[in-house]
């Protein structure tokens, strides 16, 4: 197994592990953080694949290397926005959870206003 | 791959007004943020009207010369470089989402216009930056010419559209709108996963030059599944339309026009990309019967969820989740059964213009909401009797939007639907006929139970809360006047659509 692989491997781990985490996490802080887990394994998986089309001289392809930096950002953007979401959640309500109404329950939804 | 063959991507004339359209939105939000407070309304009267302008002229450009606008960014060409590209796809939508903006912008002076001498606030600068952002957004979506931008593009997007969901900071639209971002974030991953693998199969995300090398192979599927799943997700496709009703009714009246109207279909549109530019060959008869199904369950679902709702913003809401299931059913309609490859047939055009009339109608409905939840106080459907009465104009603009989405003649609705109709029985798939009927009554059905109340007489006259100004009832007309009158341009540029399409390119030389 060459390097690749095994970051390759790790990468799609963690995706593993973030989606899982994603899904079955109700509370907002828990799914921020799986999806913080989740986007790091993308970001390896961008970086393999710019470690593997390294043409020669180069260390890595460039592109891949530019795709990821800006997806980084947007996930840092993501994760402060949703967190100042949470925040002002628990500044309003006392409590940072979606609460019972978990998103299949749209009968609820319908009865407030 | 065969790379000799590839088309020279060079920069056309007038290839610099797409870079214009996606510039000045994004300058007008950093100046606005500059200057501060009252500026950002000023700002967006001069923008976004010029936006109009700037829209109407690509659309001229390419149905004239039926042909695609380009622009090469710093002059590097892809694979390395970015490309801009307006088709017809990307004109057509661009001016439809510049008329429904430009109106919503009209809308919303009387909500979030700052009067003279008053003291700046937090809701209207906000409002006022979001929306020159969605515009930018929206641009970009439409002429990003890879994968990758239009990821960017659609982040943000949702950027700019969760705000706008809780603009008014109570603890329900909080959580819409928390929820709204959760969806969205997992949406925009699973895309981002599928860029990655991608790239990493085809060193390159261009969507001209990643549609000649892609081919069928277990990479390919993974993300093609990954990112569908994704965009579905962002555009609330049923099942994945749990966040939509809550965040599109609980925002603002200005606020839901823009979110129901024109966003939504930014990841709808990247999903026609993907499928019918990227790999039209991909789908497959299974995948666009899913496709399909998946829209047909949205109508039956969405529509009989509508008939149920109390509230009238809440109504509307679930028939946005009815509508984009029409939406979807043009990629089984648009599979040539020979080929077994989507076709930028009339199944095509008529999808896209449903997108376009539901945008026109469904704003107009969302504002005529608005215009009654000022003047009674409450939007519960039971008691809006006598309402007609005091505000005439309001009504009719909103039974005029109902007419486009049932699909009256001559509503953009009937054409779109029409030629969706003619593609179901010209392909010998009679089931999405059936469905595409069957919702056209559901949608008569709760457009009956509102407009039915809204014109019952009231025991006493009814006494307006607030004054609404007459320019607000008059921009909400304009648009369901506009989507009513869309049927007409089967006489006219409708052909625009099939302008500059990939498959063109590719057949025949030029």
């Amino acid at each position: 197994m060459n390097a690749a692989t095994l970051f390759g491997l790790s990468g799609a781990a963690l995706v593993g592990i973030g989606l899982y985490g994603f899904v079955t996490n109700p509370e907002p802080l828990r799914k921020i953080l799986a999806f913080n887990l989740l986007g790091s394994g993308v970001f390896l998986v961008f970086g393999v694949v710019s470690r593997r089309a390294a043409a020669s001289g180069l260390g890595g392809d460039p592109v891949p290397q530019a795709m990821v930096i800006t997806a980084i950002v947007v996930a840092f953007a993501a994760t402060a926005m949703a967190i100042a979401l949470v925040l002002r959640l628990l500044q309003e309500t006392g409590r940072s959870t979606l609460g019972a109404d978990s998103p299949g329950d749209t009968d609820r939804v319908s009865g407030n206003s | 791959m065969p790379e000799a063959n590839v088309l020279p991507d060079a920069t056309t004339t007038d290839g610099a007004l797409l870079v214009l359209a996606i510039v000045s939105p994004a300058a007008g939000v950093l100046l606005s943020f500059v200057l501060g407070g009252q500026y950002a309304e000023r700002i967006a009267a001069v923008l976004l009207p010029s936006g109009l302008f700037l829209a109407s002229i690509i659309f001229v450009d390419v149905w004239r010369s039926g042909d695609r606008l380009i622009y090469i960014v710093g002059d590097w060409t892809p694979p390395l470089g970015i490309a801009l590209r307006a088709d017809g796809l990307s004109a057509a939508m661009m001016m439809t989402m510049a008329i429904v903006i430009c109106a919503v912008a009209i809308f919303a002076l009387a909500d979030f216009g700052t009067r003279a001498g008053s003291a700046e606030a937090r809701a209207p600068f906000a409002f006022w930056i979001l929306l020159m952002a969605i515009w930018g957004a929206m641009n970009m979506v439409f002429l990003g010419g890879d994968l990758f931008t239009l990821y960017v593009a659609i982040e943000l997007l949702t950027f700019a559209a969760v705000p706008l969901v809780c603009l008014d900071g109570r603890a329900e639209t909080l959580q819409a709108a928390l929820r709204y971002l959760l969806f969205a974030l997992l949406g925009s991953i699973l895309y981002l996963v599928g860029t990655a693998l991608l790239y990493g199969s085809y060193a390159t995300l261009d969507i001209v030059l990643l549609s000649r090398r892609i081919h069928m192979e277990p990479a390919t599927l993974v993300a093609a599944a990954l990112m569908t799943i994704g965009l579905f997700a962002k555009t609330a496709l049923f099942p994945l339309h749990l966040w939509l009703p809550p965040a599109h009714a609980g925002a603002p009246a200005a606020a839901s026009a823009v979110l129901s109207a024109v966003v939504v279909k930014g990841s709808f549109f990247i999903v026609v990309r993907l499928w019918f530019d990227v790999m039209p060959g991909m789908l497959g008869p299974a995948g666009a019967q899913l496709f399909g199904g998946l829209g047909a369950a949205a109508i039956v679902f969405g529509s009989v969820v509508a008939l149920q709702q109390q509230r009238l913003k809440l109504l509307i809401a679930y028939s946005t989740v009815a509508q984009i299931g029409y939406l979807f059913l043009m990629f089984p309609l648009a599979l040539d059964t020979v080929s077994a490859e989507l076709q930028s047939s009339g199944a095509l055009t008529g999808g896209m213009l449903q997108a376009i009339s539901h945008a026109t109608a469904k704003a107009a409905m969302f504002m005529a909401a608005g215009i009654i939840y000022a003047v009674l106080g409450h939007d519960r459907i039971a008691e809006l009797g006598g309402v007609a009465r005091a505000i005439p104009m309001t009504i009719f603009a909103f039974a005029l939007g109902g007419v486009s989405l049932i699909g009256l003649p001559p509503s953009g609705g009937f054409l779109a639907k029409w030629l969706l109709l003619e593609a179901a029985v010209a392909t010998g798939q009679w089931w999405w006929a059936i469905v595409m009927l069957a919702g056209g009554l559901f949608t008569s059905g709760y457009m009956f139970i509102v407009l039915s109340r809204a014109v019952a007489p009231s025991g006493e006259p009814l006494k307006p809360r607030v004054a609404v100004p007459r320019y607000q009832e008059a921009a909400a007309l304009a648009l369901a006047l506009t989507s009513l009158l869309l049927g007409l341009v089967a006489f006219g540029p409708v052909d625009i659509l099939q302008a500059g399409r990939l498959e063109s390119m590719l057949v025949g030389p030029r």
